[in-house]
């Protein structure tokens, strides 16, 4: 068990960042809501997943909709809490570790603002190891826990609870549906569900690694020797191609910006380009025309000299980045789990070819 | 005669020109002074002389660093009331809540959460509720508070609710400066709200500063048409740039590349402006500079104003040259070169001292750098051109050689060729590009909204965002007929499957 620190937050927001694969969320506006309870003195703490008992009760909480609207319309801070207290009143149950849900990109700090306000211990874990753009892409799902019974709330503390659904994949339609409505972002809980569930489903130990990645990156950017070279000891990466980016298409299909980067190399990839398909996350991974990485593997664009994440939003031309490969963690690479997050799950006829390596947390 | 006069105050020079169309036909240097309107009376005076008449001068165009400068060095900052309206949206983080201390003490403690703000797709979140703001406006009177901010959620995209309170306070107290956000930035609420506070902290030295500027062209009894220039590159009036001081930040860069490209008439390159202290190499792409898209901290605030992508390195005519190290900078004797520098007599060994005893400037006196042997000027040619073709590499978009413009009074640093350069060019007037970039400059108008597609096409919305900007950029003063759209920008809104779309417009066109 630890407790979130100033340093931990920080270095949290920069290692989630990097874990968001392109998409996810800025963590910036998490990192500063969080940052207000440790100024008041409130402790967050952190346990390990080993340490949940079977019995307890467990629940994941995150932020749903568009990252354009969260920088925008700031949240009330609250809302996945009044979903979660939602779903409790609808299930009789009390819950009593909240689990994060998607470790990359903003999702990674909004456990611990909730963890905040209701005092409730935060589970080293999570159900995606990175961002995926829909709820049903986690190992709950994956591994048999179901989505429903989930709650949703936006700023007014409307409520929308949805009891049961037919598939993750329609909950995610009819969630996303509300959470469109409640203006474009809402805080969800979801699922609840017991300690040996959430043991058996979760990706261990991610917001520690998240925390030993974006430390690994401060330091180095204080020490002044290469944070792309601290990401790749961390997470067992590896450098796929560096360069600088001389195209950016973006085009809208389904309400996710999809689109492709285009990196002319430099250095040892001089003469070489980089393409990457990208879905709100960076998914494709071709040098000239070879696919040499795909989802669910970590395709990471960023910053070649500071090694901060380069968004798929903020991708643009000129940029000299480096796109670092980081092994999926081993429960998003089984059959099962290729089938909802491998390259076919997002329309790409493509096999996974895993890149070796060992996710970070589980070395 | 129709001639127009540029002028860049900077930190250390006030430099000025004087064109017609796009020849130069005079040009002047004078120190920065404290009270800035008097270094601008003397380079008008100079330009002037005795044989150009005030009246044949159309119009004055001046750049200036004063507000960036004001901000970063936290002098003549006001207290701020910096309001918010959000509720119940916006709690999580409350205003000014990221800002370094040292600068929230310069605007104060008087931040407040209103209910009220609108959703991307223009519904209210809640209502205005007036009954809070005559709360507000209570304490700014009993505090003397003389500034107000007004931030509203979705404010680019409707902007109905800053509208109604900044009327409401005006009302209620009329002798506040009151500064709207969506006048002043896009979406990202609290960038915008941060750069909407500093507008409103800068109010009374902006009144000061452009009555000032004002002052020296009635002193010369020059009564053009005053423009000040934006951080774009384009103009706004003098009565705009009083309200809108912030949206000065970073000109003087954007200038001097504008300059740049007027000087060679290259539209597309890299230039490298190399002052007394620093270098900033940038990027033209289309005759503009290229803009950076990360967010810009000012003075350690974060904004999301249009800035230019520049690469800022230590090396001046003043940097401090090392041999022992072969090293040069980042350090520099500044405007103290005068006194310092090896070939004015002094003591100190510059970048400026390797270029004159190379034989390649001729500055001072160069019998004075014979103590320099033959290994220490190599070894500094070698570091200049190592740390500028550095630079180049850095900011460059491809592996093809780029045309080079060298500008800026240490431009006379640079000898032989330059890797990664398909030419150099060093225009006549490198000495005052960024005064020639305040004198060409244009006047723009930008749009940056989220459109729901729901009842109008795509390109119906494209539509709609151009003819607004056109419309802004007539309203800036440009001659319809020269206007062209120089950035088109769609950014679907990722994770929502409704039809949203942000467009961002931005066009330009000449002042009649």
């Amino acid at each position: 068990m630890w407790t979130i620190d100033y340093e931990d937050l920080e270095n949290i927001a920069v290692g989630a960042g990097i874990l968001g694969t392109g998409g996810g969320g800025n963590p910036y506006l998490g990192k500063l809501m969080t940052r207000r309870y440790l100024d008041e003195g409130v402790r967050i703490q952190v346990v390990t997943a080993d340490s949940v008992p079977d019995d307890a009760t467990c629940a994941s909480v995150g932020g749903m909709g568009a990252p354009t609207v969260s920088i925008e319309k700031i949240q009330r801070g609250d809302e996945p809490l009044v979903a979660l207290r939602a779903l409790e009143q609808y299930t009789g149950k009390r819950v009593d570790y909240l689990v994060p849900w998607e470790i990359g990109g903003t999702n990674s700090m909004r456990p611990l603002v909730q963890a905040a306000k209701s005092g409730l211990p935060v589970v080293d874990a999570d159900a995606m190891g990175r961002a995926f753009p829909e709820l049903q892409m986690c190992t709950y799902s994956i591994y048999g826990v179901p989505g429903t019974p989930a709650a949703i709330s936006d700023v007014r503390g409307d409520i929308a609870l949805f009891p049961i659904a037919s598939s993750d994949k329609l909950l995610e339609r009819y969630a996303r549906a509300v959470t469109i409505e409640m203006g474009g972002h809402a805080g969800i809980a979801s699922p609840i569900m017991s300690g040996a569930d959430m043991k058996r489903t979760v990706i261990p130990g991610t917001m520690t690694f998240a925390r030993d990645l974006g430390a690994a990156v401060r330091a180095a950017r204080e020490q002044l020797t290469d944070p792309v070279q601290a990401v790749l000891d961390v997470c067992d990466g590896q450098t796929l191609f560096a360069g600088k980016i001389t195209s950016v298409e973006r085009r809208m299909a389904k309400g996710f910006s999809r689109g492709e980067v285009v990196i002319e190399g430099l250095g040892d990839d001089r003469g070489e380009t980089m393409s990457i398909d990208f879905q709100n996350e960076n998914l494709i991974a071709r040098r000239g025309d070879a696919v040499i990485a795909t989802v669910p593997d970590l395709i990471c664009i960023v910053d070649s000299t500071t090694a901060e994440p380069v968004t798929t939003d903020v991708l643009r031309y000129g940029l000299r980045v480096t796109v670092v490969g980081i092994p999926a963690p081993r429960l998003l690479k089984s059959t099962a789990a290729l089938d909802v997050v491998g390259p076919g799950a997002f329309g790409y006829d493509v096999a996974f070819q895993p890149l070796a390596g060992v996710y970070g947390s589980e070395r | 005669m129709s001639l127009r006069i540029g002028i860049d105050v900077g930190g250390t020079n006030t430099d000025g020109v004087l064109m017609q169309g796009r020849d130069v036909i005079a040009w002047a240097k004078h120190g920065t002074t404290r009270e800035v309107s008097l270094g601008i009376q003397a380079v008008l005076r100079d330009l002037l002389g005795d044989s150009v008449s005030p009246s044949d001068v159309d119009a004055v165009m001046i750049g200036t660093t004063h507000f960036t400068n004001a901000v970063v060095q936290r002098r003549d900052l006001v207290s701020t009331g910096v309001v918010r309206i959000c509720l119940p949206a916006g709690e999580a983080i409350p205003p000014l809540y990221d800002w370094p201390a040292d600068m929230q003490a310069c605007v104060g403690n008087h931040r407040f959460m209103v209910h009220g703000g609108h959703e991307f797709d223009g519904r209210e979140i809640a209502p205005l509720d007036e009954r809070e703001l005559g709360e507000i406006a209570d304490y700014l009177e009993a505090n003397d508070i003389q500034s107000l901010a007004i931030t509203s959620v979705f404010a680019p995209v409707t902007p109905e609710h800053e509208e109604r309170a900044a009327d409401y306070f005006h009302k209620r107290l009329p002798q506040l400066d009151i500064t709207e956000s969506h006048q002043i930035g896009r979406i990202s609420l609290l960038e915008r709200e941060n750069a909407t506070a500093l507008n409103a902290s800068l109010a009374p030295l902006a009144k000061r500063t452009i009555s000032g500027f004002k002052h020296a062209l009635e002193t010369l009894n020059i009564s053009a048409n005053l423009y000040i220039t934006q951080n774009d590159g384009t103009l706004m009036s003098a009565d705009y740039a009083e309200r809108y001081p912030v949206l000065t930040f970073s000109s003087g860069p954007t200038n001097s590349m504008r300059g740049a490209a007027a000087l060679t008439g290259l539209k597309d390159g890299i230039v490298i402006d190399i002052g007394g202290t620093t270098t900033d190499i940038g990027m033209l792409v289309n005759g503009f500079p290229r803009e950076a898209s990360f967010v810009i901290d000012i003075g350690g605030v974060r904004t999301n104003f249009r800035m230019p992508d520049l690469v800022s390195i230590g090396l001046g005519g003043g940097s401090i040259v090392r041999d022992s190290d072969q090293r040069i900078g980042p350090d520099s004797v500044g405007y103290e070169i005068r006194e310092k520098a090896l070939v004015f007599g002094g003591e100190t060994l510059t970048a400026t001292d390797i270029a004159v005893a190379g034989g390649w400037a001729d500055v001072g006196d160069r019998t004075l750098t014979s103590g320099i042997d033959a290994e220490t000027l190599q070894h500094g040619q070698q570091t200049i051109n190592d740390i500028i073709t550095h630079g180049i590499d850095t900011i460059r978009t491809s592996a093809d050689a780029v045309p080079v413009i060298l500008v800026g009074g240490g431009s006379i640093l640079v000898h032989g060729d330059l890797e990664g350069a398909a030419n150099v060019h060093r225009p006549e007037h490198y000495l005052v590009a960024n005064a020639i970039g305040a004198a060409i400059a244009q006047v723009s108008g930008e749009v940056d909204h989220v459109f729901s597609l729901e009842g109008i096409t795509r390109q119906e919305a494209l539509l709609a965002a151009e003819n607004e900007a056109r419309a802004k950029t007539i309203q800036a003063g440009a001659n319809p007929e020269t206007i062209e759209v120089v950035e088109i920008e769609e950014i679907p809104l990722p994770y929502l499957p409704s039809s949203a779309i942000r467009i961002r417009v931005k066009t330009v066109g000449d002042l009649h």
